[in-house]
């Protein structure tokens, strides 16, 4: 186990230079100048320019522009932005009020959708599956920003139960209408999962001679049913994980949330190479580490898998 | 339609004791979307405490469902829709869900059918072991851990202590019944409904797994309802039998009796098919001349294998058509760390095969018999040794020589479910291997699927059915067309006929031995069923262990076993020892 794991900490590096070289040079590589485009219609002088540009030493070859920033990353310096803020303050800044919405959403749509999917698989074809599956199925093809202004416009605006946007700081309070919203899709992906789950696995032989044990019903769906039916979700969740943590543009969009989606959105717009590239680094090895977890998980809750090496 | 029966009461006991166990009329339904489908139909049988019932049939005849319905574990869409399940007197039919719950386990212990499939994987053995325990509140805490050891032990499981912690994947299959076989047992429960506990096992472990069942149940003189599809079987372990034919029971009475002198035509059908039964009139049937064609059906067993055995005699010795000499295959296995283990799957293996001729390859599982298959097929490359195929070194063929080997060497191989594409219909499966090696136009193609379904005697229509729509019997025969596809010189039959019922395997081994014929095809007959060998095979090679510890003709390996190994097989057999009439 603990050579596994070491294994797949080290499969990280070459991850983390691949991401960050291919992201540069996309970054590197987008049309347009961002330091012309800084001023907008009233031009510097071309003296004014080329010091801005070897500043950011945008006068540079790409590979040597690359290799500064990756010596500096290591260095600690993530770089400045454009308008002068260390990249690391902006990170400090929106990867908390990420997390916390993410965690957030992350256990709305674990909790509720195992629920929702678990009963509804054990009542297959009755009429609270029938509604579980329409329900699910309108939060799948919706998209989400009009989820998101429905909830905001009838839980916000109407009955007033939540506020309409979010402050600055955004602290956990604020923050848990914008997670219903942003954990919607995944809860219905959730629901659909658990049941199909269930429905398999209350038919597998194994669960008819715990039945035949004599246990009780309640005990043969918790214990037998269950636990079996949680690993595909258990997988689904990690990779959620992953993705909930890297932002969510339109949900942050929506309630004006400060987070990683709509900083990093903005610096690609601005073509602010150092600050989209340390996100993103930082975003590979979340997902990386996310995906472990839940490999690790995985042989938690199934003891046929074993990692050897 | 069923007749009262086993009004024998067993020796030494009074007329009038209640029976524990008796069905009346039982009748059986499955809701589907075209109606209520029944499944038993007025099942009538009767079990006195301490005795041994056995429930014979074909799958699909009902008898599971009969024996599920005793304690509720019928699957969703079923439902009993008529007669009475009295348990002492109480009938179970008409119980709550808490108080069948109380019955189950507590009164009436069940063993299901495939150990594979019905131990919780994600659950150690204790733990499921201890809470069937403590669900029949036989002892708790402490003392049902203790309990657990106990039950284990008595179930056969010597270092159970040791294994408490350990997972089902990590027991075999026979180790897995056992500890079934305690689940079951654990409450000593009045009844034990045993459900074909050791089909899935090989024939020397079901023979311990059912003389340890045996001697449990004697000691705590438990009754035992028996399912199985084994007609030998039954007779060896079961004092009374009764025979169920599409949810009816048309035969019932003493074991011996009726195996001795079956009165219906299922049940004589049933016994002849019985390839173990069957195997010793081959021989009489030999002298005496044809067989009642009453009991054979279409196409004679008998008479294709005697007039092929004349021929057999006739014929001048010829080459071997393949040549296996000392081949050997080395597994490597990682254990802990950086070390590997060499496994020797096959270990110095060589034999010969005559062109038309049938050679069974015999052997427990992990014996290395199917390994050996898959290195003739050049699915697997051999470690040392040599493989001539009409001459040819087949070993490390490549590209079109390989192709061309395969095309007259096909497999055919165990599971009917698995081996044919659910998506594919019957006709696409059939012409899959022409249009892989690009034989003939598309019309050509198409007669051919018609030559071949008519050579497994399917119709010409069924070439737009899936796999889905088909009995296992059908499929293998599919299977079976699709191998002769491309005319082949030599089938590899693994397991080809270890799924199916005795019926339909007959009816399979009938269409091989007739195409063996026909074609002059020579099969390699990978089994570990020796009664079925006895049918269809001229040399047996015995392996046990990668090597081969016997090598003779399938006569002198029957009659005159040289190795203790082989002996032990043979003995294994259930139903073995039984003289059958008609």
């Amino acid at each position: 186990m603990l050579w596994y794991t070491g294994r797949r900490l080290l499969q990280m590096i070459p991850v983390f230079f691949g991401a960050t070289f291919l992201i540069y040079f996309m970054v590197f590589s987008l049309p347009g100048d961002p330091i012309a485009a800084l001023f907008g219609d009233r031009q510097p002088s071309p003296a004014v320019i080329e010091q801005l540009r070897a500043q950011y030493n945008l006068d540079k070859p790409f590979i040597v522009q690359y290799l500064i920033y990756i010596g500096n990353f290591f260095q600690g310096d993530l770089g400045t932005t454009y308008s002068g803020r260390a990249v690391s303050d902006v990170m400090a800044a929106a990867f908390p009020i990420t997390f916390r919405l993410a965690m957030l959403a992350l256990a709305f749509e674990a909790f509720f959708g195992i629920i929702v999917g678990l009963v509804a698989g054990l009542r297959k074809g009755k009429l609270f599956d029938a509604s579980a599956l329409v329900v699910s199925l309108l939060l799948i093809s919706v998209p989400t920003f009009v989820v998101g202004f429905v909830l905001r416009l009838v839980f916000g605006v109407q009955l007033g139960w939540f506020r309409t946007t979010v402050s600055g700081a955004a602290p956990w309070g604020e923050l848990v209408l914008p997670a219903i919203v942003l954990a919607s899709v995944s809860f219905a992906y959730i629901v659909r999962l658990t049941r199909a789950s269930v429905a398999d696995n209350l038919n597998a032989d194994f669960v008819r001679t715990a039945t035949a044990k004599g246990l009780s019903r309640r005990r043969v769906v918790t214990v037998h049913v269950l636990r079996n039916s949680l690993v595909p979700v258990v997988t689904f969740l990690g990779v959620d994980l992953g993705s909930l943590m890297v932002g969510a543009i339109v949900t942050e969009g929506i309630f004006n949330i400060n987070g990683v989606g709509g900083t990093v959105f903005k610096a690609i717009k601005l073509g602010e190479s150092s600050t989209v590239v340390s996100f993103i680094a930082v975003m590979v090895v979340i997902f990386v580490v996310a995906n472990l977890l839940v490999d690790l998980l995985y042989a938690a809750l199934d003891p046929r898998i074993r990692y050897a090496k | 339609m069923s007749q009262t029966l086993l009004d024998t009461t067993p020796e030494g006991t009074e007329n009038e004791e209640q029976p524990l166990l008796q069905i009346r009329n039982l009748e059986v339904s499955f809701q589907t979307q075209r109606g209520l489908v029944p499944a038993v139909r007025g099942v009538d049988l009767t079990l006195y405490a301490g005795q041994t019932l056995a429930i014979v049939g074909e799958s699909g005849s009902g008898k599971t469902t009969t024996a599920q319905s005793i304690i509720d574990l019928l699957p969703g869409p079923g439902k009993v829709t008529g007669g009475q399940i009295l348990f002492e007197g109480r009938d179970l039919t008409t119980l709550n869900a808490k108080e069948i719950q109380a019955v189950r386990g507590n009164l009436i212990g069940y063993v299901p059918q495939d150990p594979m499939s019905n131990l919780n994987p994600v659950w150690n053995i204790g733990f499921q072991v201890e809470e069937a325990i403590k669900a029949n509140n036989v002892a708790q805490g402490k003392e049902a851990r203790a309990r657990t050891i106990q039950v284990l032990k008595e179930a056969g499981l010597s270092d159970a202590q040791d294994r408490l912690k350990q997972y089902p994947h990590q027991f075999s299959g026979g180790m897995r019944q056992r500890v079934l076989i305690g689940i079951g047992l654990s409450a000593r429960p009045k009844l034990l409904i045993a459900d074909e506990p050791t089909s899935a096992l090989d024939v020397t472990v079901q023979r311990q797994i059912l003389d340890h069942l045996g001697t449990l149940t004697r000691d705590y003189g438990t009754s035992v309802l028996f399912i199985t599809h084994d007609l030998g079987l039954a007779a060896e372990r079961a004092e009374q039998l009764v025979v169920m034919y599409k949810g009816r029971v048309v035969e019932s009475g003493p074991s011996q009796e009726i195996l001795a002198n079956p009165q219906h035509p299922y049940t004589q059908r049933l016994v002849s098919a019985a390839p173990s039964l069957a195997s010793r009139r081959i021989q009489s049937a030999k002298h005496a001349g044809a067989g009642d064609p009453e009991i054979f059906g279409e196409g004679s067993l008998d008479d294709t294998l005697i007039a092929r055995a004349a021929e057999r005699e006739n014929a001048a010795p010829v080459k071997d058509l393949i040549s296996v000499r000392d081949i050997s295959k080395v597994y490597r296995i990682r254990t802990k760390g950086l070390h590997t283990n060499e496994l020797r799957a096959v270990d110095g293996v060589s034999f010969g095969i005559q062109k038309g001729t049938t050679t069974a390859l015999v052997g427990e599982s992990g014996s290395g018999k199917s390994t050996v298959a898959k290195l003739i097929l050049q699915l697997e490359s051999i470690t040392t040794g040599a493989i001539e195929f009409d001459g040819q070194d087949v070993a490390g063929l490549k590209g079109k020589e390989l192709l061309k080997f395969r095309r007259r060497v096909q497999p055919v191989f165990q599971d009917p479910y698995g081996s044919l594409d659910p998506q594919y219909n019957v006709g696409n499966t059939i012409a899959e291997p022409l249009l892989a090696h690009g034989v003939g136009t598309p019309k050509e193609r198409q007669e051919r699927v018609k030559e071949l379904l008519e050579q497994v005697s399917l119709p010409w229509a069924s070439r737009f059915r899936y796999p889905s729509e088909l009995s296992g019997g059908q499929r293998q025969r599919i299977a079976i067309a699709r191998a002769l596809a491309l005319k082949p010189d030599v089938l590899v039959l693994d397991e080809a006929v270890s799924a199916l019922d005795v019926l339909v395997q007959g009816q399979v081994l009938n269409l091989l031995t007739e195409l063996q014929t026909e074609l002059g095809l020579t099969y390699l007959f990978i089994t570990h069923d020796l009664a079925v060998v006895r049918l269809v095979a001229d040399n047996v090679c015995v392996m046990q262990k990668g090597r081969i510890v016997e090598a003779a003709s399938t006569d002198e390996v029957f009659e005159n076993p040289k190795q203790s190994y082989t002996q032990e097989l043979l003995a294994a057999i259930p139903g073995g020892n039984f003289q059958f009439g008609r």
